[in-house]
């Protein structure tokens, strides 16, 4: 076991360095003259290059990404160009908000998903099944903002249960005071995710309901309520570990529409507004934590699939 | 657009499921040969196959052939006509510049199904040609290769996407080429998969004792046999490219005029929610919903009808 997470540390930090490596180049390719974008249009061509020299940025870009590569190592994030203001901060400002939203919709989704998975398995062919199946596929095919826009006209204008702005508080704390303005964004992320999760947990189960421990226990005259809580979900789970794991790239950009949608102060709109100012070390930043999140998520879905399931044998 | 990522985490699965899934897949794979007629009949007696498919019809339909029956000005601002409820002369209302709302339903739709099968096609080439180059090769070299495939994947796809299109100037192509560009990693990584199951198949081996040169192999004998998980994939692809092009619309990176997009029609339609103009949000996301719904639908079946699953 200890082998295997050490193997997994290293692949993971291969490719992390990959990540920053291509996010890097690619940001230069798609703005290498960073003097013009902090001094403006009506700087001087002297006074641009001046503040390139002064900065490294006319070092050719293998030496630019080495220094960055320092700078990250010093935890130094870089500092964004039109925000004058470090890039580590900003970020913190802005994580707190980000992650509570993420999470709240994450959980509403698996409180949703898990007994809806199971219970379509148990029914199969049901019409409840059919019915949950069928919704997942129309959900599957309809975009957060659609989905968004379609809550904030029923929930907000027609029926005017929650505003359609999400809270602007600076404070985490006070967001979670306010729970009215946080439902709409919340439910719009929770609901998307339901369509993907609820299948999958359907199709897991099913596939463990015809396993022999689930026959043994309802042989030994195991009430079918213990046989589906203490037998099937611990095991009909593992593949949602997984599965949120992988996810997370997705849910990242799903946050990203839904703090846009919603005007919620969080990482998202930070990445969105940083685009509309080319500010790219922040967009840098960000992309790189994302990778970070995705890279660290898989690794904690492995390990913890491989601590769950005593069936997986880990290489030696 | 995250159809591939319930398809990676699926191969992920517990190895006993996953050998035996392959061992029954490598059973079925021997006696069915996959043939275009095949697949048909099967698609025949696949009821929701078949209603994707026919919607899909519908849709392309109205996006391709609508503006020829229903003629409508799109190039001209008619700021009298604007912002005009459903009735009489527009059936689906107008939108704030006075642009009839269904005849841009209906060019949005074509450009936006013409950027997702250009961006599907694209990246399935990319893909696939990867793919198949990585899972022939073996050892180092597809080690690094499907690395990169790991690294890619790590990073949001609206991430990368959204930088490339903020900085170039939107069109149709430029659109497809970014979407396409970031999107070809499941691909390679489903070929790949077909391309080590095939590699060692007897008629791979007699190619190859014969002297065929990697090229050869890659197109005339592992690609052929890999068509049906490509085709499949494609499918899957222009769904997931119109939601993307519908995300980027909505996010102010879309085409705007004279043609919009459906996702930038849906976001200028978002500004006047408050003003309860329904006919400007929930034709034009109905009609992306039926568009994926369709795909997808039609995917599904094609994936049981190739007889194997595409993962």
């Amino acid at each position: 076991m200890t082998w295997y997470v050490v193997r997994r540390l290293a692949i993971s930090f291969l490719v992390l360095l990959g990540i920053s490596a291509v996010v890097f180049f690619l940001l230069h390719l798609v703005s290498d003259n960073p003097g013009r974008v902090v001094l403006g249009q009506r700087a001087s061509p002297e006074a641009v290059t001046d503040f390139n020299r002064e900065h490294g940025f006319d070092r050719p870009v293998v030496m630019q990404y080495v220094s960055y590569l320092g700078q990250l190592v010093q935890g130094d994030l870089g500092r964004s160009y039109k925000l004058n203001e470090n890039v580590g901060a900003l970020l913190r400002q802005n994580a707190g908000r980000s992650a509570m939203l993420s999470l709240a919709g994450l959980i509403l989704s698996l409180l949703i998903a898990v007994p809806l998975g199971i219970l379509q398995a148990v029914r199969r062919n049901s019409l409840i099944d059919r019915g949950a199946t069928a919704a997942s596929y129309v959900l599957y095919a309809t975009p957060s903002f659609l989905l968004g826009l379609i809550l904030i006209a029923v929930f907000s204008q027609s029926l005017p249960f929650f505003p359609a702005e999400a809270s602007q508080s600076r404070s985490p704390w006070v967001v979670l005071t306010d729970p009215g303005a946080m439902a709409l964004p919340v439910i719009t992320l929770a609901v998307t995710s339901v369509a993907v999760f609820s299948q999958y947990q359907r199709s897991s189960a099913l596939d463990q309901l015809g396993q022999d421990y689930i026959r043994v226990a309802r042989a030994k005259g195991l009430p079918e309520r213990l046989v589906l809580t203490r037998h099937l979900l611990r095991n009909a789970c593992l593949p949602l570990i997984t599965l949120v794991g992988t996810l997370i790239p997705t849910l990242l950009a799903g946050n990203l529409i839904v703090e846009s949608l919603f005007n919620y102060p969080g990482l998202g709109l930070l990445f969105l507004n940083s685009l509309q100012r080319e500010d790219y070390p922040v967009l840098l930043a960000y992309t790189l934590i994302g990778g970070v999140l995705t890279v660290a998520g898989n690794f904690v879905a492995d390990i913890a699939v491989a601590a769950a399931d005593r069936r997986i044998e880990l290489e030696k | 657009m995250s159809s591939r990522h319930v398809n990676t985490a699926e191969a992920t699965q517990t190895d006993a499921t996953a050998r035996s899934e392959t061992e029954l897949a490598e059973l079925t794979r021997a006696r069915k040969r996959v043939s275009p007629r095949s697949v048909l009949r099967t698609l025949r007696h696949h009821p929701l196959g078949l209603a994707g498919g026919l919607l899909l019809v519908l849709v392309v339909g109205f996006c391709l052939l609508g503006p020829l029956l229903y003629r409508t000005n799109q190039a001209d601002v008619d700021l009298l006509n604007a912002a005009l409820p459903p009735g009489p002369g527009h059936p689906l209302g107008t939108d704030p510049n006075g642009f009839d709302v269904l005849g841009r339903l209906m060019e949005g739709g074509k450009v936006s199904l013409q950027i997702g099968l250009l961006a599907a096609l694209f990246a399935t080439t990319i893909g696939t040609v990867y793919g198949a180059v990585a899972g022939l090769a073996g050892g180092i070299l597809d080690g690094f290769l499907m690395r990169v495939v790991d690294i890619l994947l790590s990073v949001p796809f609206l991430f990368f996407v959204l930088i490339l299109s903020a900085r170039f100037h939107a069109n149709a192509v430029s659109l497809s080429l970014v979407i396409g560009g970031f999107s070809w990693l499941v691909s390679a990584r489903l070929v790949r998969g077909e391309v080590l199951t095939l590699r060692v198949r007897e008629f791979v081996l007699a190619a190859r004792v014969m002297g065929a040169s990697r090229r050869r192999l890659i197109l005339t004998h592992l690609i052929p046999n890999a068509l049906g998980v490509i085709i499949v994939n494609i499918t899957f692809q222009v769904a997931d490219a119109v939601l993307a092009v519908a995300a980027l619309g909505f996010l102010g990176f879309g085409l705007t005029y004279p043609t919009a997009d459906w996702g930038s029609q849906l976001a200028s339609g978002a500004t006047y929610i408050s003003a309860d103009r329904w006919w400007l949000i929930y034709p034009v996301g109905g009609c992306i919903v039926l568009t994926v719904l369709a795909l997808n639908l039609l995917a599904d079946a094609l994936r049981d009808a190739v007889g194997r699953r595409a993962d």
